[in-house]
């Protein structure tokens, strides 16, 4: 007897809603079985994990701030992949737009500038984070490079383009050399949503674009080209879409919200640039993107949730001392079987009796 | 609407910190690291402290720590999760968690902080450091005496003051010995990777250095020296079991005593915020046993360190020659003052290297 995946005839449209919560409920029981090996009580870790942090509005609040950037960065790379492009590059592209956006904040730093600083900086982050995704899509429509290693690539160039500018020119001059910019001005910060809390106006800017990206691709002409492109190519030329023009577009939004997201989280939670603004924003997007299955409102669940564990997870070890250790294979085991229940959506298990067939030479 | 939202988040607060009051029997006491409790360097050091803050007070502290926070955006959250939970005194172990604490201590002037390695203080925000050029310059000695190349290996972490006012340290000293000494620094622009430190450490040795030191917080550049034969020192903590035969000493973290007397102080009422900066002499760090080297050598090292401990020798005695051939001005009489020495950015005579960002 053997057990073995048979590909559907079309993809489950049950299977595809309930399979994130198979994985959670896996998730959940291995998690449980964890715990008990480590001698913690699951019933108390799993409502650390996953209850604790949705019950005041302080951990509410920072499970907003975390997904923000997350979400942001996801919408803009969920348009590259159901475009079939792949942008790797999205933590240097928010990367860029942080330092595109801090540079107006350090040479305004101590003047009168008025409320026009903060808009300025953001417009000048989408704009440069846009330009800098646009080197590997160039690359890749002009010579045919792969735009997954020019992308990804150009991830360090910015982060050692950054720590230059922190340790050299925009060194904060009472800093006793160490390596960050001054704290920005008042004008030049993301306001707070609520006093004394942590929420920004990010995450509003982040709720619109995931309207905006639902719209783009459920409403629009381009959002269609972009799904066709994507999911039947040879359907999409006959369309007469082009796919090259595709790309630079994907990219180049992917690569403004990856910079907006830069600056407001620099303008923003940070308050000034230093290296080490990203614990890795953008390549944890490309995660929530495809657990949030390309779908802006599926995205936004995904920032959320991902989000959440990282709350939660700060809070067992606090409460529980569990290590962080615990909390990264919880991490890793929910994507797994995250990723293998969605292979049900198109895949189903069969039992097959080798005994009752002819044999086929390897049995 | 808005009004409604605040007064449901302050709502929430004050339940919050009535229940925190009302659950703290003993003193709760919080850490935050930058790496794991297992890194065998930095953090681990540090937690080697917290361990010993139990020994001592475990019958009236309970501590908490929250290991592998990036000095990034998550730092302030971190930090304010052990204030919540109840953390009355929270230490917070690296210089990236400097503007993060600020702000936290500022929502929550209740609570006292204690930063490592920074410069900013407030009413209940203390720094506190250790002279670890102190050690650098027992080591440049000892390196300038075993070293048969004449060229020193140095692993570097971020061209920060902490670590060129160390390298400085360790030339001056080498430079007594051996005049001719060179040196070859590598910054790995990180504090722990194990891969980048190794691939250092194996790049220096292969530039002809024979003798390894670094300020990094791993013991790969340790076992790298000890797989090719040369020598090195450790970092932070005792790394001798990864090079027995080749750790000639380490700058040990001794951080348990100064985290007891902290703690007591809270206990009793009597916390003030203060900038610590303590030396060999005030046991804020201490040298490992000097392994590896002839008995002259050993004795070179042990007159060094209690000559410091004494205040008799001062590392950056003046007249300081800087790289580019003038003489740095002298602050503090005989020596350079601590301001000079704690915002150093700048290589003396003789390092053959440009310090990044200059």
């Amino acid at each position: 007897m053997q057990l073995v995946l048979e590909k559907r005839a079309e993809r489950s449209n049950t299977i595809a809603l309930v399979s994130p919560l198979i994985a959670i409920g896996l998730t959940i029981v291995t998690m449980t079985i964890l715990f008990a090996i480590l001698g913690k009580n699951p019933l108390l870790a799993l409502h650390a994990y996953f209850v604790a942090p949705l019950t005041d509005s302080y951990s509410l609040q920072e499970i907003a701030v975390k997904a923000t950037p997350l979400v942001m960065i996801a919408i803009g790379l969920s348009l590259c992949y159901l475009a079939n492009a792949w942008n790797i590059g999205a933590e240097g592209q928010f990367l860029i737009g942080a330092v595109a956006g801090s540079w107006i904040a350090v040479k305004t730093q101590g003047t009168d500038a008025g409320a026009w600083v903060l808009p300025a900086m953001l417009v000048l982050a989408a704009a440069a984070g846009a330009l800098y995704a646009l080197i590997p899509a160039i690359c890749k429509v002009k010579f045919g490079a792969s735009e997954i290693l020019t992308s990804l690539m150009l991830v360090y160039v910015a982060d050692l383009f950054l720590d230059y500018l922190v340790r050299g020119p925009w060194r904060d001059p009472h800093g006793f050399n160490f390596p960050t910019t001054a704290e920005f001005d008042p004008v030049a910060t993301v306001p707070l949503l609520i006093e004394g809390g942590r929420l920004h106006l990010g995450s509003i800017i982040a709720l619109l674009v995931v309207a905006a990206a639902a719209i783009l691709l459920g409403r629009t002409i381009k959002g269609f080209e972009i799904r066709v492109v994507g999911a039947a190519p040879r359907a999409a030329r006959f369309g007469g879409f082009n796919a090259n023009q595709l790309i630079i577009l994907t990219f180049a939004v992917s690569g403004a919200l990856a910079g907006l997201a830069g600056i407001i989280e620099v303008a923003g939670p940070v308050g000034h640039l230093q290296p080490g603004i990203s614990p890795g924003y953008g390549f944890t997007a490309i995660i929530v993107a495809f657990l949030g299955r390309l779908n802006p409102l599926g995205i936004l669940i995904a920032g959320l949730f991902l989000a959440l564990t990282f709350i939660g997870g700060e809070q067992a070890q606090i409460a529980m001392k569990i290590p962080l250790d615990v909390t990264k294979v919880f991490q890793g085991i929910l994507l797994f079987y995250v990723l293998a229940c969605d292979s049900l959506i198109l895949y189903r298990f069969k039992l097959v009796f080798p005994n009752r067939q002819v044999a086929r030479g390897t049995g | 609407m808005r009004k409604s939202l605040l007064a449901l988040a302050a709502g929430l607060l004050l339940a919050g910190s009535v229940s925190a009051a009302s659950a703290a029997d003993k003193l709760k006491v919080g850490f935050i690291y930058l790496g794991p409790i297992g890194d065998l360097g930095w953090t681990y050091q540090h937690d080697v402290g917290r361990q010993a803050l139990v020994k001592e007070l475990g019958d009236k502290i309970e501590t908490t720590y929250l290991e592998n926070v990036p000095e990034g955006p998550d730092a302030e959250r971190a930090i304010e999760q052990l204030v919540r939970a109840g953390n009355k005194l929270i230490f917070t172990t690296s210089f990236g968690y400097m503007d993060p604490t600020l702000k936290v201590a500022k929502k929550y002037p209740n609570v006292h902080f204690e930063h490592s390695t920074g410069y900013k203080r407030d009413k209940n925000m203390s720094t506190y450091s250790a002279k670890w050029y102190q050690g650098r310059y027992i080591q440049g000695l000892i390196a300038a005496k075993m070293s048969k190349s004449g060229v020193l290996g140095y692993i570097g972490s971020f061209p920060i003051p902490e670590v060129v006012s160390g390298i400085n340290a360790t030339i001056l000293a080498a430079q007594t010995i051996n005049p001719n000494i060179k040196v070859k620094i590598i910054w790995a622009n990180t504090w722990f990777d194990p891969g980048k430190e190794a691939d250092a450490a194996k790049a220096l040795i292969d530039q002809g250095a024979d003798v390894i030191m670094q300020h990094t917080d791993s013991p790969a550049a340790m076992q790298i020296a000890s797989e090719r034969g040369k020598l090195a020192f450790g970092q932070d903590s005792e790394m001798i079991k990864f090079g027995p035969k080749t750790q000639l000493t380490s700058i040990l973290d001794t951080w348990g005593p100064y985290y007891i007397d902290r703690v007591k102080a809270e206990l009793a009422g009597t916390w003030k915020s203060e900038d610590t900066w303590g030396g060999l002499d005030s046991h804020m760090f201490a040298m490992a046993p000097y392994t590896n080297m002839p008995d002259d050598v050993k004795k070179m090292a042990e007159d060094a360190q209690a000559a410091i401990t004494a205040g008799k020798l001062h590392p950056f005695k003046c007249p300081i020659v800087a790289q580019d051939g003038k003489t740095v001005e002298c602050k503090g009489g005989a020596n350079l003052d601590d301001g000079q020495i704690l915002g150093m950015n700048f290589y003396v005579k003789g390092i053959d290297d440009k310090l990044p960002g200059k």
